[in-house]
């Protein structure tokens, strides 16, 4: 009977212990939100805000609405910056990921000998800090003193300069390639060592060899890590800026400030002071990489289902 | 001195900072300091009654000036900050002062660099604290870089007029001449690289401030600046006259494109290789420091002439320190540049090898009389002190300056690599400067 007489009672407490808990949550996740809000959504907001003016040496600041906006789409040192870390994207981080994979599941069939040393080893250069990576390698791409120099002496050969040539490109995603391969490498590495060894057994049993374990077990079993590492390669292509930065003072003359559109949006603030412009090349290009990272994401997770 | 310093190209330019400026000395929260003439005495009294002043700089020899001067006057705290090297240091500046927070009292400035800042309504105006009357304690260059019409931005510190370094040595081995002209210039650059096809006669890889400083001797005016209307011309006679000499050596192949500063740079002037660098009169220490198994092998003659016989030279290099326009105690800071540059410190910073801007100095005798040990024991400032007497006047810089140099690569730099001739690549450098004056409010013409 009381049951009868109090239902309104129930929903009550639960509403109330409902309320409660909601706030509790935010709660929890306050700190996190706090700190999110401070480091990733104000800087966003206030580069929104700077791109919709202008500020000029003589004559101030104005609103300019969306002119900045339609003045970058039709830039074509933005653009050019675009193309060269599109092609830079779609030949170095096939190579890079190829390799790691490899790499990974060479390290994963059990066969190589001391394995946590090449592990180790190939891990290394991800934990050379970027900026010294890059000076070290500009040293050895010297064609005077450097190893490519020493190279040319030895066979008499004559490759020209990385540095001053066709070879630049290539040279900076050999220098990427050799930083993030054990990075990806680690990624693929730990998701196979989740993969169940019952079916593995189970394949053996079938009498299915290495190759077709490979191709029917392991790839499809890291398909996931394989496009969250993907979506970081876009990204981290995309945000090409540590290693034609330092090169720049080895190779002026080819290494332009509009190289990568990341170094663009650099030199449009730090040496010409257009503020305003540089946000608004910034933000071009993190829509256009949140775009295409989406899109490889949506296609990634298609596949899976 | 620190080598960005250097590479980064200044110039006794009859500064261009814009007319609007001058009428700006009053807007600081303390306004009054600046539009009232002030005497020696209240400089004095300012000194006496202290404060404490925030100094941007990396020149070396402040760190001695600064102790010198707090000794002096006790009561005055300097804190003297070095914020970064060339363009790192402006862009602290600029970011300082947009945010109107942190702005230091006194700022070192490149001469090329000053007439941004004095544009941009960012440093004070010095005259109502006496400076004007300075005049004929700076060699003319440096004091033209300094001031324009009755205003006084800063109070130049060192200065760069440029002189032939040559490697003794490697043109003895070739037998090559000094050579006195450019047109000697070049055959002697085509002797050396005969001679052996590893050396060179100079090294350059496309450098904004050479190229200017070069257009400046040949008599060249590419920037004229009359308050915010701006005209560029990089195809001028002067502009000309350099581009077809340098073209030249280019075409034949008898310049080494080496980045100037890099490692491979110095080892080239060390062994030899490359044989000798036109450029300012700050360059000594550098090699001493960066070529020194070269010692010994280097001397100094005057720069090469477009005319045979003539004395014409340019400034490639050298700063001032200014006082910002933010500064809450103005007085006071004149009152340590005066020390600095105009005072006891100048003694003190040449005793640490800084190149002096001060006419004085520039014509003591025992200043002429020091033997280099490194440029075996050659009398070197006699060279230096008159290249700085024979600058060519009239020269200005860009207002924005700074912008134009870091594009250089991108439109000049392009004829180091072969892919076009340097006078179009100074054609697009003029279209760039052009572009961005435009973009920026000027009214910039060609």
């Amino acid at each position: 009977m009381t049951t009868l007489a109090s239902p309104p009672a129930v929903p009550k407490i639960q509403g109330r212990m409902r309320r409660r808990s909601r706030w509790a949550g935010w709660g929890f996740v306050g700190p996190f939100m706090a700190v999110f809000a401070l480091v990733f959504l104000a800087p966003i907001v206030y580069s929104l805000y700077l791109s919709l003016f202008q500020t000029q040496l003589v004559g101030g600041t104005s609103f300019v609405g969306l002119d900045n906006y339609a003045r970058a789409l039709g830039d074509p040192q933005f653009w050019d910056g675009v193309g060269r870390v599109t092609l830079f994207l779609l030949v170095q981080v096939p190579v890079m990921l190829g390799i790691s994979l490899l790499v990974a599941l060479a390290i994963d069939s059990g066969r190589l000998y001391g394995r946590d040393f090449f592990r180790l080893t190939i891990f290394l250069p991800y934990a050379v800090p970027g900026v010294v990576a890059a000076l070290m390698w500009g040293f050895m791409y010297g064609d005077r003193f450097g190893l490519v120099g020493n190279f040319n002496d030895l066979f008499g050969t004559s490759i020209p300069d990385p540095l001053a040539s066709v070879l630049l490109l290539p040279a900076i995603g050999n220098i990427v390639t050799w930083q993030f391969v054990g990075y990806n490498m680690l990624i693929f590495y730990s998701a196979l060592r989740v993969v169940p060894v019952s079916l593995y057994e189970a394949a053996e049993i079938d009498g299915a060899g290495p190759w077709r374990v490979i191709s029917a077990i392991k790839v499809p079993a890291i398909r996931g890590a394989l496009v969250v590492a993907t979506i970081f390669s876009i990204i981290g292509s995309f945000q090409l800026f540590n290693e034609p930065s330092i090169l720049q003072s080895l190779s002026p003359n080819y290494i332009s400030t509009h190289y990568t559109p990341n170094l663009y949006a650099y030199s449009l603030s730090f040496s010409g002071q257009q503020y305003n412009y540089s946000a608004t090349v910034a933000i071009i290009m993190g829509v256009l990489t949140m775009l295409v990272a989406y899109a490889v994401q949506l296609r990634g997770m298609r596949k899976e289902a | 001195m620190t080598i960005r310093h250097h590479r980064a190209v200044g110039a006794l330019a009859a500064a261009s900072a814009l007319a609007l400026t001058l009428t700006a000395c009053g807007s600081g929260s303390d306004g009054g300091a600046a539009a009232e003439a002030m005497s020696p005495e209240d400089i004095s009294a300012a000194l006496e009654e202290g404060g404490d002043l925030l100094v941007w700089a990396w020149e070396p020899t402040l760190d001695k000036v600064v102790e010198d001067f707090e000794a002096e006057y006790p009561n005055v705290d300097v804190e003297l900050a070095n914020v970064g090297t060339g363009n790192d240091h402006y862009v602290a500046l600029q970011n300082a002062i947009s945010a109107g927070s942190g702005v230091p009292d006194v700022t070192q400035m490149e001469y090329y660099a000053l007439p941004q800042f004095s544009i941009g309504e960012s440093l004070a105006d010095l005259a109502p604290f006496g400076a004007s009357e300075l005049d004929s304690t700076y060699s003319p260059g440096p004091w033209g870089a300094v001031t324009e019409d009755d205003a006084v931005y800063g109070l130049p510190m060192d200065s760069g007029p440029m002189a032939l370094f040559y490697n003794a040595k490697t043109f003895e081995k070739a037998g090559v001449d000094v050579p006195a002209t450019w047109e000697e210039f070049v055959t002697a650059a085509e002797k050396l690289h005969a001679s052996d096809p590893n050396t060179y006669i100079t090294a350059d890889n496309g450098d904004a401030g050479f190229a200017t400083s070069m257009i400046w001797q040949a008599g060249g005016h590419p920037f004229e600046v009359d308050g915010t209307d701006v005209t560029v011309n990089l195809a001028d006679d002067g502009s000309t006259k350099f581009t077809e000499m340098w073209q030249q050596m280019l075409d034949d192949d008898l310049v080494a494109t080496v980045p100037a500063w890099t490692d491979e740079w110095f080892q080239g002037l060390g062994n030899g290789e490359i044989a000798a660098l036109v450029t300012g009169a700050w360059m000594p220490a550098n090699l001493e420091s960066g070529a020194a198994p070269a010692s010994g092998d280097w001397r100094v003659a005057p720069m090469p002439q477009w005319t045979a016989g003539a004395k014409e030279t340019a400034e490639n290099g050298g700063s001032a320190l200014s006082v910002t326009e933010a500064s809450e105690q103005k007085a006071l800071a004149y009152g340590f540049l005066e020390y600095a540059n105009a005072g006891d410190g100048v003694a003190t910073r040449l005793e640490g090898g800084n190149f002096p801007a001060t006419l004085a100095d520039l014509t003591d005798e025992a200043f002429l009389a020091e033997e280099s040990e490194y440029f075996g024991g050659q009398k070197i400032n006699e060279v230096l002190s008159e290249s700085a007497t024979s600058v060519v006047t009239g020269w200005q810089y860009l207002p924005y300056q700074v912008y134009a140099n870091s594009v250089f690569p991108d439109t000049v730099g392009q004829s180091y690599t072969g892919s076009t001739p340097l006078a179009d690549g100074l054609a697009a450098w003029q279209q760039s400067i052009v572009g961005y004056g435009n973009e920026q409010g000027f009214t910039v013409g060609e």
